[in-house]
């Protein structure tokens, strides 16, 4: 029964269903919805570019695609994983639950955060075009000048790509930007910093990251546009460029990427993994500050990714240490959660602690095959070849897809409001663990026997045919597995049964809300005393309701101390229509027409004036 | 909890943090930037290229004196609207942006004359990029604060309803500031 705070609050929060909400929402749980569901389309298709790669490599000589076809999708499928795939995916997650689990409404900027959404859908279908035009990105999602230079690539296929990543960087530093005030400013009374869920502190510190990491590529993006359009020399050594600066730039994003795509993944394992230990984690501090620290020094190890360039050896030595250094943290939250499930009481062994634990394996394999390439002499010996691709494949599939999965599983009944099926969930989980390892386990031994990486066959001398073979048996068979996590989640959206509102047990904020969520989230905004707040507090209810308008609960940064109700925006097709300005924009450059990219500049500089003059004052 | 229905200000909004997370990505690729430069420079044996004379102090210095000074007005302006004095706003905006627009004449002055261009070499790509890079956020604030005196007149602003000012401004000053980085870069540096 609905209490007359409650259907005040429906009234304030509530959205019209229909068409027209669709285009204005600025709601953060029906954004994180569709940053995930758009992800997920996007998983898809980087998928079947992996299912073509591996049916051409499964036997030596193939010719069922040619070299330049190989090259579009190996270029894509790095890119779709990389950018439009996992970094979406766990943003759209973080939209959906660190509002949640901080105890507040939405996020700061809800129209930033619609805006945002829609870049990175304009930007995904813009990098995809190119196959519709014959034109995919050929060049690798590293796209190493000068391969793609105007004399090597000059077709429009890298444009679109370079074009396409800093489209999509407006998308990736106006989300992160956004988390960080959310997590800044909207906590709920009491929820000090050290009592931030860490996974809270994970999305704060990748947010960070992002913040920093984007401009080197977006910086790097413009001297390859201006090199190939506008003929500068940045990268052309005969002129005084030097195509070592692409690379540097590159890496120095490149790098902290891999721990942008990671953190996240660690946030929901330390989650995870209390939850069904029944037991707080072990170490908090320590965890939280593994954390901040791995994201510090993601950015002091970029050059490991150039030990084979000639680089001096002075360097390459700072370099190998710091990328041994970094493996500390990374032991300390292994060695946490390992304490917590040992120190726990009856484990639940379910579909999200089953994926947890995959994870903990699998990424401790991919991390000792990290700590052999911060060896210079070694990463000499085995960089190119399929050593690297397994190396990974094991630490981005096993250290983000595996969390990713445990994450989906996990929250599918608070998003959802339905419970999905756990023996599905065990066979999804066997298939996918046994595919992973059949997979790319074998390409560890190819590397070592010399198998090149990005050449689209080999020959039957090197003796890699049954490991190929062996490697796309297992493709297949981690396909079968991620198509029955589909179909699970499908007949449970439609048979499942209603799940409750702490269904598991857990401690964090999210979980006090109904499954799935109101508009307005909490009825009242909780007042925090502690780390687990469910555990400690049977009743969580305040007089703090906001009931006078829409308004959010605005703290301090350190201690969330109460300082005032922040107005919030409505909602408006202002951010959609801007995107679409963007888009325009970015369509005129690639075809090169000055004055289209004039007049799309000029209006979306106003669609941008019309935006902040309709807020009249309030962020958003 | 009563609670006053004032704006909050300063970093008490979030706007305000929005801005300076804005500007602390925007510093990150002025960085980027000038680390590419150096980078570029240390690895050519002359520099600036032989045949190419060093930028000229005179001019870049008085650009700088130009921009860097338009950030007085601009911070008197803020005071002023902390006091509800939206004229005195209006006239401080409006000095800052003759001061960038004589900055920008200097720059577009350089432009034409230069005995290269950016095809030249590495050393004019660079040259004109990063000018280019910075003259657009220069054009990107006037047009920021051309927007707040607009809206001033539709009586946007008072008193207590100003925090929009002051993101504006904070990222005019960015602007000047990181000015000061690029001048002892471009103009400075190739005479060490």
């Amino acid at each position: 029964m609905a209490t007359a705070t409650e259907e005040r609050l429906e009234e304030i929060w509530g959205e019209e269903p229909g068409p027209v909400s669709w285009f204005t929402t600025g709601d953060h749980k029906r954004i994180g919805r569709r940053y995930i569901v758009t992800a997920l389309v996007f998983f898809l298709l980087g998928g079947i570019e992996a299912a073509f790669m591996r049916w051409q490599l499964a036997q030596p000589g193939s010719t069922h695609l040619t070299p330049e076809q190989y090259d579009e999708l190996f270029s894509m499928h790095g890119t779709t994983m990389i950018f439009l795939f996992i970094t979406p995916l766990f943003t759209g997650l973080a939209n959906y639950l660190v509002p949640l689990m901080i105890g507040t409404r939405d996020m700061a900027f809800p129209r930033l955060n619609a805006f945002s959404y829609w870049i990175f859908l304009g930007a995904g279908i813009f990098l995809y075009a190119g196959f519709v035009v014959g034109a995919a990105p050929n060049g690798g999602w590293f796209a190493y000048p000068p391969l793609t230079g105007p004399i090597f690539d000059p077709g429009i296929n890298m444009d679109i790509w370079s074009l396409g990543l800093i489209f999509l960087s407006i998308s990736t530093t106006a989300g992160a930007i956004n988390l960080i005030v959310t997590i800044l400013k909207l906590r709920a009374p009491g929820m000090s910093l050290a009592r931030m869920p860490l996974y809270v502190w994970a999305m704060f510190v990748t947010a960070w990251m992002m913040v920093l990491a984007m401009p080197p590529l977006t910086y790097a993006n413009v001297l390859l546009q201006l090199d190939r359009n506008l003929g500068t020399n940045f990268f052309d050594p005969t002129a005084g460029g030097d195509p070592l600066l692409w690379q540097h730039l590159f890496w120095l994003f490149g790098h902290p990427d891999v721990y942008i795509i990671f953190l996240p993944a660690v946030g929901i394992v330390s989650t995870v993994i209390p939850t069904f230990s029944r037991r707080p984690i072990v170490g908090y501090p320590y965890v939280a500050l593994a954390t901040v620290l791995t994201g510090i020094i993601a950015f002091g190890v970029w050059v490991h990714h150039m030990f084979a360039t000639g680089l001096p050896s002075l360097g390459l030595t700072f370099f190998a240490a710091a990328s041994m250094i970094i493996t500390i943290p990374s032991g300390v939250q292994v060695f946490a959660w390992l304490a917590t499930i040992v120190r726990g009481r009856r484990p639940a062994f379910t579909t999200p602690f089953l994926f947890a634990i995959g994870f903990i394996v699998v990424f401790v394999i991919g991390g000792v095959t990290g700590v052999m390439f911060a060896s210079v002499p070694f990463d000499q010996g085995v960089t190119d070849s399929y050593f690297v691709v397994a190396h990974f494949h094991y630490v981005l599939f096993g250290g983000a897809v595996f969390p990713m999965f445990a994450g989906l599983h996990y929250w599918f009944p608070k998003i959802t409001g339905r419970t999905y099926s756990e023996t599905l969930g065990r066979w999804s989980f066997w298939l996918i663990f046994a595919g992973f390892n059949v997979t790319f386990f074998p390409m560890h031994i190819m590397g070592l026997l010399g198998m090149p990486r990005r050449v689209y066959t080999y020959s039957p001398d090197l003796g890699v045919e049954g490991l190929n073979l062996l490697s796309s048996v297992g493709a297949a068979v981690l396909t079968i597995g991620i198509a029955l996590v589909a179909i699970n989640a499908i007949k449970s959206l439609i048979a499942g049964s209603k799940a409750t509102a702490n269904p598991w047990g857990a401690a964090t904020l999210e979980w006090a809300t109904t499954s799935p969520p109101a508009h307005y989230g909490f009825a009242s905004i909780p007042i925090v005393h502690g780390r687990d707040p469910l555990w400690e507090q049977p009743d969580l209810g305040s007089d703090l309701t906001l009931t006078h308008g829409r308004e959010i609960l605005g703290t301090t940064i350190t201690d969330a101390d109460p300082e005032e109700p922040l107005p919030m925006p409505e909602g408006s097709v202002l951010p959609l229509v801007t995107a679409l300005g963007f888009a325009a924009v970015f369509v005129s450059l690639l075809v090169g027409s000055v004055p289209a990219a004039l007049v799309s500049t000029l209006l979306t500089l106003g669609l941008i004036g019309a935006w902040t003059w309709t807020l009249g004052g309030v962020p958003g | 909890m009563s609670v006053a229905r004032v704006e909050p200000r300063g970093a008490r909004s979030t706007g305000w943090w929005g801005m300076a997370l804005f500007i602390v990505a925007e510093l990150t690729l002025f960085g980027t930037a000038v680390a590419s430069y150096l980078f570029l420079r240390f690895r050519a044996p002359t520099w600036p290229p032989p045949g190419v004379e060093d930028p000229d102090l005179v001019l870049g210095g008085i650009a700088t004196v130009l921009l860097v000074g338009s950030s007085i007005p601009i911070l008197w302006a803020e005071r002023g609207i902390e006091r509800g004095d939206v004229r005195r706003m209006r006239i401080g905006i409006a000095i800052s942006i003759v001061l960038a627009l004589a900055f920008l004449s200097i720059q577009g002055y350089e432009y034409a004359s230069a005995s290269f261009s950016w095809r030249t070499d590495a050393y004019g790509s660079l040259f004109f990029t990063i000018l280019s890079l910075h003259g657009l956020h220069v054009i990107g604030a006037i047009l920021i604060v051309s927007w707040l005196e607009a809206r001033s007149f539709a009586g946007h602003f008072d008193g207590d309803h100003h925090v929009a000012v002051q993101t504006g401004a904070l990222y005019w000053h960015f602007v000047d500031i990181v000015w000061l980085a690029i001048f002892s870069v471009l103009y400075l540096s190739p005479r060490i």
